[in-house]
């Protein structure tokens, strides 16, 4: 499972597109969740690329490993990989956020194919995983449920309470990735409600804990493969990233967890991503 | 534009560039100048609902207690079982839903003296989809006993309604949307009482009875009724829905025969039904609708096309109106003597 040159290469190029999917689909939809978008997106492009037994084609498929994005917010950032994956026709997403789309702001799993959880509410994601793990080993199926979360959202009381389930019932099959870009929406996360020490927290609610760069494939890829393989319990990877990464004006920047783009600004967000993929 | 309740004053500057959200977070700021025991609570929404205007103040006098809806409502019970009066505000489905049974059980069960701004109700997020739209608060939250319901129509009557809650005893409600809703009234120069609904047009045809959004097009199409149709239509804003103005639905039942009700909230449990609880507990006969999302859950689109989608602008205020003008309804010689 080793992650090869060649796999570099085109996970980095994946990256790069989807990105710029991102930056389009922002602009067809007049404005979106870009900070936290940006942020999982290499998270997301490691699962989608690599790990995930997926058949798009088959998007019902029982045996699919399930993925839940608890930070449902995230969803302008994750149609364009569904997009990619075939799930659907990417131009469909030029009606993304307009009345009578299928896709508004938070997905819809009813009306966006490849979407396993309608999420949106925060803290719903990981309860619901549980369910998925506790569903997967009362069929005796190997398939692995992904839950990805938001720093922020780890404020939700029902983030541990679901902890202390899967811990409880030793979900193995469960695999938490955390996006901590450090922001919520009022500010860092430390100054509004503070989450460290996080991977202790984890650790105290018995969940195996990897701590890895989250947008560096040579750390990040590793991370996964060692979260798939740990079979004594619930695993997750705290996922460090930086908020809006790849387009400079955004990055690290609390307004930017909502923002709409104009001419001027999609220019330069293309040409900011551009440049940090030139130089890889 | 001042304005006196309670002793409470405060004044409106540029209420032309401010949304409705803007407007009552910068009277509550006023106010808590004003009043030391109100503190403030949010939940990483600070900033989307405007209460974060009082914490740049007040900023001792403040919590952002991060995204945890149903700690920040145990916590405003608590500050207000210590004496503080807080008002907390977060976004309609997180305070009716997520929190319900906090604000029920250590909020209302106890009578605490904490006030709720319920912003982004109804569709009025419609972009954001079905778990950010909240078209079942009022049903909820009005089935909550010693809980005072409010849905104010616009800014001004927020800045009122907001600043009636301080002295108003118990637990308040306040539901508003996302902020950006056109205007009904131009200034504040109105008199707002909690629990007694507004007349904004006299008619003795058919009476419309809206709140919250949709009140605007309901002046609207009455307006247009009178003049094009030579309906008199009589508009209520029942911005109040618990306790509601009873007397004021007694009179449009003896006087108009005829109600029809706008909200943007299903149709179950909300300002229809509590309209339609008064007109049964009556027992005259009355031609009734009520208008507003027909237990569905709404599509995601710009809250006006949802709006008119539902018929609860004034186009769709014109056309129900016409419909029940239309129909036959039977007059009965000596239904005044009936019951
Ligand atoms: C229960 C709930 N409360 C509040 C919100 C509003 N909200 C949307 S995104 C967000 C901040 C999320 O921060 P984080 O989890 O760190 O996500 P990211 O920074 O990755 O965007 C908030 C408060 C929500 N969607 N759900």
């Amino acid at each position: 499972m080793a992650l090869s040159d060649k796999e570099l290469k085109t996970l980095t190029e994946k990256a790069h597109q989807i990105r710029k999917d991102i930056i389009q689909t922002l602009i067809w939809s007049g404005g979106g969740h870009a900070g936290g978008a940006l942020s999982q997106a290499d998270i997301l492009v490691a699962l989608y690329y690599k790990y995930l037994n997926i058949d798009p084609k088959r998007p019902d498929w029982p045996d699919r490993d399930r993925v839940i994005l608890s930070k449902g917010h995230g969803g302008v950032g994750y149609a364009p990989i569904l997009a990619d994956k075939g799930y659907f026709d990417k131009e469909l997403l030029k009606d993304f956020n307009h009345t009578g789309s299928p896709f508004g702001m938070h997905l819809d799993g009813l009306k966006v194919k490849g979407v396993d959880a309608s999420t949106g509410s925060l803290g719903h994601g990981l309860p619901i995983s549980v369910g998925l793990a506790l569903g997967a080993r009362l069929k005796k199926k190997d398939w692995l449920t992904y839950c990805i979360m938001g720093d922020g959202e780890q404020n939700e009381g029902t983030i541990w309470e679901a902890a202390m389930a899967a811990c409880h019932y030793k979900l193995s099959n469960l695999i938490g990735i955390i996006d901590n870009n450090k922001y919520c929406i009022d500010g860092a996360c430390e100054d509004i409600m503070c989450i460290e020490p996080l991977g202790k927290k984890w650790e105290a609610f018995g969940w195996k804990v990897i701590d890895s760069d989250g947008h560096d494939y040579t750390k990040l890829c590793p991370a996964i493969e060692e979260a798939i393989t740990y079979k004594d319990g619930p695993c997750v990877i705290i996922a460090h990233t930086i908020k809006g990464k790849g387009v400079d004006f955004m990055e690290d920047v609390a307004a930017w967890h909502y923002g709409g783009l104009d001419a001027d600004k999609t220019k330069k967000a293309i040409e900011s991503i551009d440049k940090m993929y030139a130089n890889k | 534009m001042a304005e006196q309740v309670g002793g409470l004053t405060y004044t409106i500057l540029d209420a032309d560039k401010m949304t409705a959200a803007e407007i009552y977070g910068d009277v509550l700021t006023q106010i808590g100048g004003q009043r030391p025991e109100i503190v403030a609570l949010s939940a990483d929404l600070a900033k989307s609902t405007k209460i974060g205007k009082f914490g740049e103040k007040y900023p001792d006098r403040f919590f952002n207690v991060g995204i945890a809806e149903q700690n920040m409502f145990g916590v405003a019970a608590g500050l207000a079982l210590a004496g503080f009066v807080p008002f907390v505000s977060t976004f309609a489905v997180f305070v009716s839903m997520r929190a319900g049974e906090q604000v029920r059980t250590d909020i209302c069960y106890q009578k605490l003296n904490c006030k709720i701004i319920a912003t982004h109700s109804g569709i009025s997020f419609g972009q954001a989809g079905t778990t950010h739209h909240c078209t079942e608060d009022l049903a909820i939250i009005r089935s909550f006993a010693n809980m005072t319901v409010i849905a104010p129509a616009d800014g001004f009557e927020t800045a009122k309604a907001v600043q009636a809650s301080v002295d108003w005893k118990g637990p308040v409600y306040i539901r508003i949307g996302r902020g950006f809703e056109p205007r009904v009234y131009t200034d504040d120069k109105f008199d707002f009482t909690i629990g007694k609904a507004r007349e904004m047009r006299p008619g003795t045809d058919v009476t419309v009875i809206a709140c919250g959004t949709p009140l605007v097009g309901a002046v609207d199409a009455a307006d247009f009724l009178k003049k094009n149709d030579g309906l008199s239509v009589r508009v209520i804003n029942m911005h109040t829905i618990k306790p509601i103005d009873r007397e004021a639905i007694e009179k449009a039942v003896m006087d108009t025969r005829r109600i029809i009700t706008f909200e943007d909230h299903n149709v179950i449990g909300g300002l229809g039904s509590a309209v339609a609880e008064v007109i049964a507990d009556l027992g005259k006969g009355c031609a009734f609708k009520r208008v507003g999302i027909p237990d569905e859950f709404s599509p995601v689109g710009y809250p006006d096309d949802l709006y008119h989608h539902y018929k609860l602008d004034s186009e769709g205020i014109i056309d129900t109106v016409r419909e029940v003008m239309g129909k036959e309804f039977e007059e009965d010689e000596d239904w005044q003597d009936e019951f």
